[in-house]
């Protein structure tokens, strides 16, 4: 459950996004790479939760505070209800068996999620797809028998997911090569990044 | 747990030397009762900066001592307790840091216990020797650190029993520590830990030799209830699988004797153990820290919420669990951890994958040990 770092664009864009000084829970946080740029970038505090031994020696090494704990366990024993402004899940949605538990869980700890994942209808992706190959792209770097990634979906599918669920989008930004996209999202988009809270 | 077990190599620390401080100001005790004075014994590696900022202190568990690391001019082959941790170049380096070690009140390795003369009466306090608890200990190092001009520790630092006093500093005294290091630990006994308690101190109070408490007198030493005691210990130290990777159902003689003798490998390590601390260690004292672990619960005064226990706390936190440890399970960990979220304390949490059960906060594993000692980094960041 290691991030991909293709570039930092997708910080940049979480960034923008969390107000200043919040309290924010980074799941999967990798070796605190977004956390710290957070509290760089917006004074932020909170933890990041992590599974990886190394990640999280790095985490301590990187004075990020940190909590080991395989997200397919949930939230549940250590974190209160509403006690995080965001819960960030970033680049490891696709990578979890159980998504839908996770962004409930989500949003019973923070008032509001950042995900960013995969858009697996990215027209590279498609374009393999339809020449009956699994797709290799710059969000989706890895080969499919040596791949954590097991539940894919494209921007479409997460919509629908959110709607029929009463998850509120507050926001969305899709990026290519790190560039925030306009038109046809589901078909330019490489990533995709939701801001997004419990229904209003 | 024993020393020579645990050295896996020679100690680089070197050569220590215990001390002793006496306090003559009465200690109240959570009993109600207080010692008019005492004695502590401890011991000092690395030295303490001008600005007296770089002390750890480092609370023992149930059977150890003062004696943390390195090894005695007179007794080389007695190497500290957490010698692997310890010293020059170790996670908690000690070219960095002023390390202190402490034996707690009670103890039977030099601080005033049991064992020690009652000044009102001129024997030994033996069965009337206060039931101490982690809050007693705690104060008594406090002053300790007075002594040594120790007004802040850049951390406190212990497993299982001592990790449970690193709680009560952190919660007693706030303002005088930076950093607590909780190993192995829990916030209070469960049913099962108090039982297994309770069996070792029935194996101890039922020995014929063991006269109430007061076998000094007799010059004994209710030894058979002490082996027992370090058996039933043994057992809840080790996970399953550990003890069966280490002795299996092999036979020491290659066959059934169909003898009460010893026949399983475990048996003999279990014997061999046990021999060893009964050997050394005071029956008086086994029963009081036993009772000092039952008691310890510092959410019970708070309605059983923990994280207002905890609410005075202002360390930061590294909190370090071992998946194989049944004794204390990384789900009390979390426990902690939980109380600590709660009050937003800066908080590290690991929980190593080891297979040596609530033992291995004492053996040498990599990622447990990079882990201290960068989180040691960071200590020392602080305080600089």
């Amino acid at each position: 459950m290691s991030r991909i770092s293709i570039d930092r664009a997708d910080f940049a864009a979480i960034a923008q996004w969390v107000k200043p000084a919040a309290r924010v829970l980074d799941l999967g946080c990798g070796d605190g790479a977004l956390f710290r740029y957070l509290q760089q970038q917006r004074g932020i505090s909170g933890y990041g939760v992590e599974i990886d031994d190394d990640n999280v020696l790095a985490c301590v090494k990187n004075g990020v505070n940190v909590v080991q704990r395989n997200l397919e366990r949930g939230l549940h024993e250590l974190f209160e209800d509403q006690s995080f402004d965001y819960v960030i899940l970033s680049q490891t949605l696709q990578a979890m068996r159980n998504g839908e538990r996770l962004i409930r869980d989500m949003l019973r700890v923070g008032r509001e999620g950042i995900v960013t994942f995969p858009n697996f209808g990215y027209w590279r992706n498609r374009l393999q797809v339809i020449r009956g190959r699994m797709p290799l792209s710059e969000t989706l770097p890895y080969q499919w028998f040596d791949t954590p990634n097991i539940h894919l979906c494209t921007i479409a599918d997460f919509e629908r997911f959110c709607s029929e669920r009463g998850i509120r989008i507050l926001q969305r930004k899709v990026l290519t090569h790190g560039r925030p996209l306009r038109a046809l999202p589901n078909l330019l988009g490489a990533l995709a990044i939701y801001h997004f809270g419990a229904a209003g | 747990m024993d020393s020579a077990d645990i050295a896996s190599s020679k100690s680089t620390l070197g050569i220590v030397t215990p001390q002793r401080a006496r306090f003559s100001a009465p200690l109240p005790l959570s009993c109600g009762r207080s010692l008019a004075d005492y004695e502590l014994a401890y011991e000092t590696y690395g030295t303490l900066n001008d600005a007296r900022s770089n002390a750890v202190l480092v609370c023992h568990a149930l059977n150890a001592s003062h004696h943390v690391a390195g090894v005695y001019a007179d007794d080389p082959a007695n190497v500290g307790w957490w010698d692997n941790m310890i010293g020059p170049g170790k996670p908690l380096d000690t070219g960095r840091f002023f390390v202190v070690g402490v034996n707690n009140l009670g103890g039977c390795h030099g601080s005033t216990g049991p064992l020690s003369v009652n000044p009102t009466t001129g024997r030994p306090w033996g069965a009337d020797f206060p039931l101490v608890t982690v809050d007693d200990w705690v104060n008594a190092q406090a002053r300790l650190a007075d002594h040594l001009g120790i007004r802040q520790f850049a951390a406190v630092m212990g497993g299982s029993l001592g990790a449970m006093q690193c709680l009560q500093w952190s919660i007693a005294y706030p303002e005088r520590l930076r950093h607590a290091v909780v190993i192995a630990c829990a916030p209070n006994l469960s049913a099962q830990n108090i039982a297994f308690n309770e069996v070792a101190r029935q194996a101890i109070l039922t020995d014929p030799d063991f006269y109430g408490g007061d076998y000094y007198a007799h010059a004994v030493q209710p030894r058979r209830g002490l082996r027992v005691a370090r058996m039933v210990g043994h057992i809840t130290y080790l996970s399953d699988d550990e003890m069966a990777s280490k002795f299996g159902r092999t036979l020491k003689h290659g066959k059934l004797n169909y003898s009460f003798d010893t026949e399983f490998e475990i048996e003999s390590y279990l014997r061999y153990q046990a021999d060893k601390f009964s050997g050394y260690f005071d029956a008086n004292t086994y029963l009081r820290i036993t009772k000092a672990l039952d008691y310890f619960d510092p959410a019970h005064a708070h309605g059983d919420d923990l994280a207002r226990a905890l609410a005075p706390a202002r360390a930061g936190f590294l909190v370090v669990s071992f998946t194989t440890d049944w004794r204390f399970s990384p789900e009390r960990s979390r426990e902690i951890v939980h109380a600590l979220l709660k009050n937003k304390r800066d908080v590290a949490y690991a929980e190593i994958d080891a297979p040596h059960g609530h033992d291995a906060f004492l053996l040498d594993d990599v990622r447990y040990h990079r882990l201290v000692a960068a989180y040691f980094d960071r200590v020392a960041g602080g305080e600089a």
